[in-house]
């Protein structure tokens, strides 16, 4: 399970971004602070944003020039985009490929699948945004600051959820972060971007294993 | 109502109610490619859209005639006759009512967050079905009040319909016609009928409409 990111590079408004990163690890974060490019990273790897050059590879298959709909990438971004027209059924169903069972449960969202999204908690929205990523099958998970928007008191919750989900679902995952705590309790990797360059990286030692 | 009153209600909301279909496919994708993306040409495009509604109606009505009539460059090719039938009624009421219905469906498609388009797409969806179960869902308040202005400028369509489709009572003659018609000739009590019918056809059409958007929400 791999994600390459080859010699990528984006102007963006402030500095370019100029990545290449290999990485191995099951979730690795992608810490850093505002605007240091962590999204816009994430974008290339889905497909939303065209670097100027640069490969990307997801399980050792080329995807540079596929569009996002066949890269199958689990972009959870950072304001959810749940589809508010639509129940939680029909969100977390919009691209099912996989067993539904599994998702719904570890997620403990069956009682919320008839619910319209506007009526969810920050919480609910995270949890729904990240199962329909998951239905979709996807090779590589991309969670853009999965906590942001929820309230202090619940971050500990989702976060819980989101161990659980790294735990029953083998698929790697590059979290955006700017939470020191969420990379400790979480990710095997860090590497740490700044103005658009990757200026460390570490592997870490998860504390818990098994959540 | 007299059964000529029955006859000119009948054949407004036909013609008015076929213009405001024909020009959905056509409007939406105009809309679209307006609101989505940057081309070579749009702001020609833009401009040509709204030019019937900054044109004086009947100076649009005398360039339908120009290229409709039978020895114009449209008309000549068409297997059928449109000057002073219904279909110059419905033409009329097309081109007058396009830009309503392109403006309100651009803004409605403007307001639909691309990134909720981006994510279906990374869900494996292809653009015809974000199209259907995203764009469209979320843009129909917007498209549906502009099918209700487009409608109700096609009801209330004159100065381009009595030039190209003129005013032949019981084969042209309109709501609006009409009504000029019986003023014209003293006949105001006829007149005022038919302006209770109007209101009730716009009262309609409102509530109609803005039923369709409660149930949508």
């Amino acid at each position: 399970m791999s994600v390459v990111v080859r010699d990528v590079v984006l102007p963006l408004a402030d500095f370019t971004l100029e990545v290449s990163l290999d990485l191995h690890a099951h979730t690795t974060a992608l810490y850093g602070p505002s605007g240091a490019g962590k999204t816009s990273l994430l974008e290339v790897i889905a497909g939303l944003r065209k670097p100027a050059t640069g490969r990307i590879q997801l399980n050792g298959r080329d995807v540079t020039r596929l569009p996002p709909r066949l890269r199958r990438v689990g972009y959870v971004p950072q304001d959810d985009a749940l589809f508010p027209h639509m129940t939680v059924r029909q969100n977390i169903f919009y691209a099912s490929r996989v067993d539904r069972h599994a998702v719904i449960d570890v997620l403990e969202l069956g009682p919320a699948l008839d619910r319209g999204v506007r009526q969810l908690s920050g919480g609910e929205r995270k949890r729904v945004a990240l199962a329909r990523a998951l239905l979709s099958d996807p090779e590589v998970l991309l969670l853009d600051e999965p906590l942001s928007g929820v309230d202090v008191a619940l971050r500990d919750r989702v976060l819980q959820y989101l161990v659980r989900v790294r735990d029953e679902f083998p698929i790697p995952a590059v979290y955006v972060t700017h939470q020191m705590e969420e990379v400790e309790a979480i990710c095997d990797e860090l590497v740490v971007l700044d103005r658009g360059r990757v200026t460390e990286r570490t592997a870490l030692r998860r504390s818990s294993p098994g959540g | 109502m007299s059964s000529a009153e029955w006859q000119i209600l009948g054949l407004t909301l036909r013609t008015a109610a076929l213009a405001t279909l024909l020009i959905v496919p056509p409007g939406l994708a105009t809309a679209w490619l307006l609101a989505r993306y940057r081309w070579r040409g749009k702001s020609l495009v833009e401009t040509l859209v709204a030019l019937p509604l900054v044109m004086p109606p009947v100076a649009t009505g005398l360039l339908l005639l120009q290229l409709l009539g039978k020895r114009g460059p449209i008309g000549r090719v068409l297997p059928f006759d449109v000057v002073f039938t219904w279909r110059a009624v419905v033409i009329a009421m097309m081109v007058m009512s396009f830009p309503l219905l392109v403006r309100a469906a651009r803004v409605a498609f403007e307001e639909v967050n691309p990134r909720l388009e981006q994510i279906a797409r990374t869900l494996g969806a292809r653009d015809a079905r974000v199209f259907a179960t995203i764009t469209l869902p979320l843009a129909a308040r917007g498209i549906a009040s502009g099918m209700l202005l487009a409608f109700a400028r096609a009801i209330g369509e004159f100065g381009a319909t009595i030039l190209v489709a003129g005013n032949i009572p019981g084969r042209t003659t309109t709501l609006s016609l009409a009504i000029y018609n019986l003023v014209q000739l003293g006949r105001d009590a006829e007149a005022f009928r038919l302006l209770g019918v109007s209101v009730a056809v716009a009262f309609t059409a409102v509530w109609i409409t803005e039923a369709f958007l409660r149930r949508r929400v």
